[in-house]
């Protein structure tokens, strides 16, 4: 607003609150809130009022109780004796994990299926084309369905390998034996344990510390050869060959350590009803994890093809008469500015995916849904609390992941006034 | 206009708030209007309640249903069946999408009080039980240290399951399923070495396999699991309603009323209780906000409770259930319907 010096501003009147230009957005404003409040304070109240007439209240005592059921895939120690509190967190934990492995495996997936899609070879850009279509075009729930039905009816249950002459045969040297239960992995062995170090019922081996101290030593150190190399070669104009010492360095104190601690396979062997000794990886786990890469991996395949086509073809023409080698090319020039068409969709495929995880239901996959808003819903019959806080705990999580990803925008982004 | 338009849209707001009504308690008024009674089923459980190839439901908890209608409505085909699964049961019960839940549920502590539910008797005394694949050469659930089982998520079984496998010391891998159906599935793709459930529907889910002489169930009963209809909490009259019918349907049998001989009892018959359940005197059903003929008519229904055992889930069905602890307390068995006095 401009006021002119000398000008009187006319007396306020009521009638100005809608009349007035000046007023009218703000009066509508405060109206729009005064009715949203209202209606949410009906929605809250209609609420109470019927738990109240079904003689329920809020109240989330429950959690702290004994859940007294089983989890078939738990991250930290649980049992039937522990709180459902605790069984909560399994489950959550549980989200996290197939939500984390479906993200990574989806953009590898999806940004390779784009890029193929771009390819002059016509037939894996068409078979790219097929796959982006049918699995974006069909509901993730029967894709999980489909997959978990094949899993369950065309692989072989455990007693298949059993005897001198079984009927199905474990793959990749002996080592990997998919059922229709879980496929059975080996998992890692040590003759030399340096014991584990606990945090009250949780335990991580000394040896993976190790790894980790050696692996962390060795990327400085990486990153401390390569600035010498970028040093002479700024003064000299010859960049030194770092290759095998950077080789060396990830790969010799690995070796050491596999060495020192005798850390070797261990296949898993049939015992009784079903595998043991090895790692069995839950069907229902590896199904919800197919199926969700497999689906969102479609559309990240669209928008990494999206991305790289909105990059105008004169930046590429223009980085080869440089005489810019096509990798370079792809790396310097067209990736960065691809990057910030693609990320912004990304983040809302990564959301997707978290939230379409819980759709393990269908599987049996006890994530959050399942334990939180499954089992403890049913065994205590508190629906309200568990939904509102299975509610907060999925809008919290994207959230995060929705913020962290937006950090990583504002840094691939161009930067401009 | 637009103050008009405003101060209606507040108008609106106040008085849908005002009209925000309560779950009300008189259930018998409800079904009466509406003409018809939904009841809370199984989704599928040959013998206790499914569906045929026309939508006709049929089972023993069916059967239950069909009688309260007789007895509330005049007619036990006025019953819409709403399938529920074990997830699903009580919230529909405690929300009014059903009026009684007859859903083979086990009545516990925690489900008659923190959950609001009354259970109004027990229609089967069942236990829990496992049925395991003849070839697997297990006689004993003790030998099933480190199997696969496929458990029904939201039931007791789940929990019994649990605490069976801590106090024998054994391990066990859970695989969740979410109705019996599916369950079925998973056990005939040997997705899991057990399926565990009340005796009775491992019984009835055997009877349609294939091949049900390939599968055997375990002795071993590892819970109670006393089976019966439940209503909402609070509202007694409808609760005395579903009680007292499901009573006459035990008392029937006790006294030997059935569907074949019942006219004629009604008119005729010398004994005082039986007068006095058929109505023929005291009329006990305007106790209880009906008529005098209400028990007559949830007889006819289906027979009463020895008929219906034998039609759905007796020793003549495929089902094959012997009566056992479901015998009348005459004969040995826990049925034992109170006075109607």
């Amino acid at each position: 607003m401009v006021s002119y010096p000398g000008a009187e501003s006319p007396p306020f009147r009521l009638s100005m609150l809608i009349y007035d230009r000046r007023y009218r957005s703000l009066t509508l404003q405060a109206v729009v809130f005064i009715l949203a409040m209202l209606a949410a304070s009906w929605f809250i109240n209609n609420t109470l009022q019927n738990l109240a007439a079904l003689g329920k209240t809020l109240s989330f005592d429950f959690l702290f109780r004994r859940a007294g059921y089983d989890i078939p895939q738990q991250l930290i120690p649980y049992n039937s004796d522990d709180t459902h509190l605790r069984a909560a967190v399994v489950g959550l934990l549980n989200t996290l994990l197939v939500s984390f492995l479906g993200c990574i495996t989806a953009t590898i997936l999806g940004v390779l299926a784009g890029v193929l899609r771009l390819s002059s070879n016509w037939l894996i850009a068409r078979l790219m084309t097929v796959y982006v279509e049918i699995f974006r075009n069909i509901p993730l729930l029967l894709w999980i369905l489909l997959i978990l039905a094949i899993f369950s009816e065309v692989l072989p249950p455990p007693n298949a390998y059993r005897g001198d002459t079984p009927e199905a045969g474990m793959i990749l040297f002996e080592t990997i034996a998919p059922t229709n239960r879980y496929t059975a992995i080996p998992s890692l062995g040590m003759t030399n344990s340096p014991g584990t170090l606990t945090f009250g019922r949780i335990g991580i081996s000394w040896a993976f510390i190790t790894y980790a101290v050696a692996f962390v030593a060795a990327v400085l150190a990486h990153r401390l050869i390569r600035a010498r190399a970028q040093r002479v070669q700024d003064r000299t104009g010859i960049r030194p060959v770092t290759w095998w010492i950077s080789l060396s360095i990830y790969l010799l104190p690995l070796l050491f350590l596999t060495w020192y601690f005798g850390l070797h396979l261990v296949p898993p062997a049939l015992r009784g009803f079903n595998f043991a000794d090895g790692i069995n990886l839950d069907n229902s786990f590896v199904v919800l994890w197919l199926a969700l890469t497999l689906y969102t991996g479609a559309f990240i395949a669209e928008i990494t093809r999206a991305g790289i086509l909105a990059v105008s073809k004169g930046q590429s023409e223009a980085a080869f008469a440089l005489g810019l080698r096509p990798r370079r090319t792809m790396s310097l020039v067209v990736l960065p500015q691809a990057l910030r068409v693609i990320v912004p969709p990304l983040i809302s495929q990564y959301l997707n995916l978290t939230k379409n995880s819980s759709l393990a239901i269908a599987v049996g996959y006890m994530d959050l849904r399942g334990t939180l808003g499954g089992t403890t819903l049913n065994q205590t019959g508190r629906e309200m609390e568990c939904m509102v806080l299975m509610m907060a705990v999925y809008l919290v999580l994207c959230l995060g992941i929705s913020s962290g990803m937006n950090l990583f925008n504002s840094g691939v982004r161009l930067k401009e006034r | 206009m637009k103050k008009s338009v405003l101060f209606g849209s507040v108008a609106a707001v106040v008085l849908a708030a005002s009209g925000a009504m309560a779950a009300e308690g008189d259930t018998l008024n409800e079904v009466k209007t509406r003409g018809v009674l939904n009841c809370g089923v199984n989704t599928g459980l040959v013998g206790f309640a499914a569906p045929d190839a026309n939508g006709n439901w049929s089972g023993f908890d069916v059967a239950f249903c069909k009688a309260l209608a007789a007895a509330v409505l005049g007619d036990g085909e006025k019953v819409k069946y709403v399938p529920l699964t074990g997830q699903t049961r009580f919230t529909a019960l405690s929300s009014g999408e059903v009026d009684i839940l007859a859903r083979n549920s086990t009545w516990t502590f925690q489900r008659d009080t923190d959950l609001k539910l009354d259970f109004i008797g027990v229609n089967y005394y069942d236990g829990q039980g496992f049925m395991v694949r003849k070839d697997q050469r297990v006689t004993s659930a003790k030998e099933l240290n480190g199997a696969s089982i496929c458990i029904q998520t939201g039931t007791t079984t789940e929990l019994n399951l649990a605490d069976y496998f801590k106090a024998n010391n054994m391990e066990y891998r859970p695989v969740n399923i979410d109705s019996n159906a599916e369950g079925e599935q998973q056990y005939l793709a040997r997705a899991c070495d057990a399926y565990t459930t009340d005796v009775s529907g491992l019984a009835a889910t055997r009877a349609a396999f294939a091949d049900p002489e390939n599968h055997i169930i375990l002795p071993e009963i590892v819970s109670k699991e006393p089976l019966g209809p439940a209503v909402r909490h609070g509202d007694n009259n409808w609760g005395d309603i579903a009680r007292w019918t499901l009573y006459a349907l035990v008392a029937a049998e006790e006294y030997g009323v059935t569907s074949a001989n019942i006219d004629e009892l009604a008119k005729s018959s010398g004994n005082p209780e039986v007068q006095r359940l058929l109505g023929a005197t005291d009329e006990l059903g305007t106790m209880i906000g009906l008529d005098a003929a209400w028990a007559v008519r949830a007889i006819k229904a289906g027979g009463n409770y020895g008929e219906i055992f034998a039609k759905t889930i007796g020793e003549e069905t495929p089902i094959g259930l012997a009566r056992g602890l479901n015998a009348q307390w005459t004969q040995g068995g826990l049925l034992y319907a109170m006075p109607f006095r």
